[in-house]
């Protein structure tokens, strides 16, 4: 017998994580494996014999059993009654205890089964690996509020195949890794489901968010799945219940699921915007994300004000640019930092007041001198590491940093005390946060799109590449070698 | 019945904190408030059964008997004897748990016991905060310097 025993301290309270996890039908909402869980015979998936029918991402079948569950305890216990793979005898025990010091919980999760011969260390692998520890990671993520919670959003996208679909390219990351590890497939895309559309993609926005997926910085895609948050097409077909749009509507989205580095795919269409006419596909792939991050972060997390003066890191970058335009219409002072004279100039253009050189200036004494010393109002920084500590000594008495990438790198353990220095405020938006219904989509895309049609924002022309070059498009962004958007053109 | 517990995580390996508080007998070594410490009738501190006879650093004496040790599941049971505390059928758990996820150690303390209506919430509070998270603090301290 084989007996697999693995345990994490999540941070969250045990009550949090319970509510989560005791849903023995809820595994589809959370593992990044299982495709879609239902009880048989319609009875409740608290109730003792329950049994939960699976599908994984790669399509087999399971079936398991619950056979005992405690809210005394915060524990269930399960075995498999049907699986393709010779799991035979598997009883598997998850309990959850209070950590009371810190007010997190410690997860235990082990399994035992019997292995066909020869089979040993491949099952092993599954179930402590495939199964157990990549639960963990989708569960820790989805607490931290890295990954939207409700609905199917949060699962990572996994290239579909069935008979009905048709044929597409799709770039696989083949495991977390370098640019190296993104490949392109042909794979088929299935039929809409209910409240889902086929889309044949035209253009596809490529992002700093990307990179981290396919680092596996972020555990929103789980090898082998699609990177990709952003992209604009057609509607081919729709499922069923589907009202918002139809096929041959023009659309684009910018959200989760990841999955967008492909010639089509199927997603909800609650997320999905019409694009307006003066919009272009690569345009709009390219400005989606980064406009209505733009938007959120000047409107919503801190609203700027006439007056005001602002400080915007990488300022001829994707966001940074957006941002640089957009704080000027709304009367602001803008300063922005930029590596390299040549971004510096791009900078210039775009209406910064100031442009620092990072690399050549201190960014501190620079924002010191440029504003007698007195500091800014607010410093949008996706720099990071490099950048935070000049950001909050940038600042005026009471400004606000908002941290919203980590470009150069994670900004590491930093002691709050020293925010009482200026009686500074920080904060470090989720992009999904201000864009997972389709009421805040809307309110986003309105904003972006007045914005555009009114002139106080520019499309500037993407750089675009194949799809299948995919890689290359990553190499150039994290090489810091771009200024502007990227786009991947199927 | 009243219950108390606590829980801390350690940042080191179950086996190297198991090692401290494996000795039935090692409370001085690592908790704050226990002063002195000794196995009645000489048996070993790995004995089950054997009674362990100790005062505390504000001067009670409490005598408790090893119920349960397990090497297995990194646990101990113990009933306490005699004490200056008033409790009844007082019955505790010290446990570790392995988190595998970084190679650390989760520890529980937990109790059980009977008690005068009037004292049982005083006696909760007391023993989960002055004994049990002092205790695991002390220990965890032990391991982070």
């Amino acid at each position: 017998m084989v007996e697999i025993r693995r345990s994490i301290v999540v941070d969250a309270p045990l009550a949090e994580v319970w509510a989560l996890l005791r849903d023995f039908n809820g595994h589809d909402r959370w593992h990044p494996i299982v495709v879609s869980s239902a009880i048989d015979d319609n009875i409740d998936a608290d109730q003792v014999g329950a049994v939960r029918s699976f599908q994984l991402a790669d399509g087999g079948r399971i079936r398991e059993q619950l056979l005992a569950l405690s809210d005394v305890t915060s524990s269930f216990s399960y075995c498999i009654l049907e699986a393709p793979a010779a799991l035979r005898n598997y009883v598997a025990h998850v309990r959850f205890r209070p950590v009371t010091e810190t007010n997190a919980c410690l997860w235990e999760w082990s399994a035992s089964f019997d292995p066909l011969p020869g089979e040993r260390e491949r099952l092993k692998r599954f179930v402590g690996q495939d199964v157990i520890a990549a639960g963990f990671r989708a569960v820790c993520a989805i607490l931290a509020g890295e990954v939207n919670r409700t609905g199917p959003a949060r699962k990572p996208a996994q290239p579909v195949s069935t008979a009905s679909g048709f044929e597409a390219t799709a770039i696989i990351l083949t495991r977390y890794g370098g640019p190296e590890v993104l490949a392109a497939q042909n794979v088929l895309v299935a039929k809409p489901g209910a409240g889902e559309a086929r889309i044949r993609q035209t253009a596809i926005g490529v992002n700093f968010i990307d990179i981290y997926c396919r680092r596996g910085s972020f555990d929103m895609v789980t090898p082998p799945g699609v990177l990709g948050m952003e992209a604009a097409g057609i509607i081919e077909s729709v499922g069923p219940g589907v009202t918002n749009v139809a096929p041959g509507d023009r659309v684009g989205y910018a959200c989760a699921p990841p999955g967008a580095y492909t010639s089509a795919r199927i997603l909800r269409t609650d997320l999905l915007v019409k694009l307006p006419d003066f919009l272009s596909d690569e345009a709009a792939a390219s400005l989606l994300l980064k406009g209505m991050t733009a938007g959120f972060l000047l409107h919503d997390v801190y609203a700027v004000q006439p007056g005001d003066i602002v400080l915007v890191h990488a300022a001829a970058g994707g966001v940074g640019q957006l941002l640089c335009r957009w704080a000027k219409a709304l009367g602001a002072t803008v300063i922005g930092s930029a590596s390299s004279q040549a971004k510096a100039e791009q900078a210039r253009r775009l209406g910064c007041d100031h442009v620092i050189i990072s690399s050549r200036e201190d960014i501190a004494g620079a924002v010191s001198r440029l504003t007698d010393g007195r500091g800014v109002q607010v410093v949008y920084d996706a720099v990071g590491k490099d950048t935070f500590v000049a950001s909050l000594s940038s600042l005026a008495p009471r400004g606000h940093l908002v941290s919203f990438g980590q470009a150069s790198g994670d900004v590491g353990d930093y002691s709050i005390d020293k925010l009482a220095h200026r009686s500074v405020t920080l904060s470090r938006p989720n992009y999904s946060h201000y864009t997972d219904t389709s009421t805040k989509v809307k309110r986003q895309t309105e904003r972006l799109f007045a914005a555009l049609k009114s002139g106080i924002l520019v499309a500037e022309r993407p750089r675009s590449y194949a799809l299948t070059e995919a890689g290359a498009a990553h190499r150039d962004l994290e090489g810091r070698e771009t200024m502007g958007a990227l786009v991947l053109i199927p | 019945m009243a219950k108390v517990y606590a829980s801390i995580v350690i940042t080191a390996p179950a086996n190297a904190v198991w090692d401290v508080i494996r000795d039935f007998n090692a409370l001085p070594k690592w908790t704050p408030f226990v002063a002195e410490s000794r196995i009645e009738q000489n048996a070993a501190s790995d004995k089950v059964g054997c009674i362990r006879n100790f005062r505390l650093r504000n001067g009670g004496r409490i005598r408790v008997r090893l119920l349960a040790l397990s090497d297995y599941e990194m646990f101990c049971t113990y009933s306490i004897l005699e004490s200056p505390m008033g409790v009844e059928n007082y019955l505790a758990t010290l446990r570790l748990i392995p988190v595998t996820e970084g190679d650390h150690t989760f520890a529980e303390w937990s109790a059980e016991f009977d008690a005068s209506p009037d004292r049982e919430a005083a006696l909760v509070e007391d023993i989960g905060r002055n004994v049990f998270a002092a205790g695991l603090g002390a220990l965890k301290a032990k391991f982070s310097r």
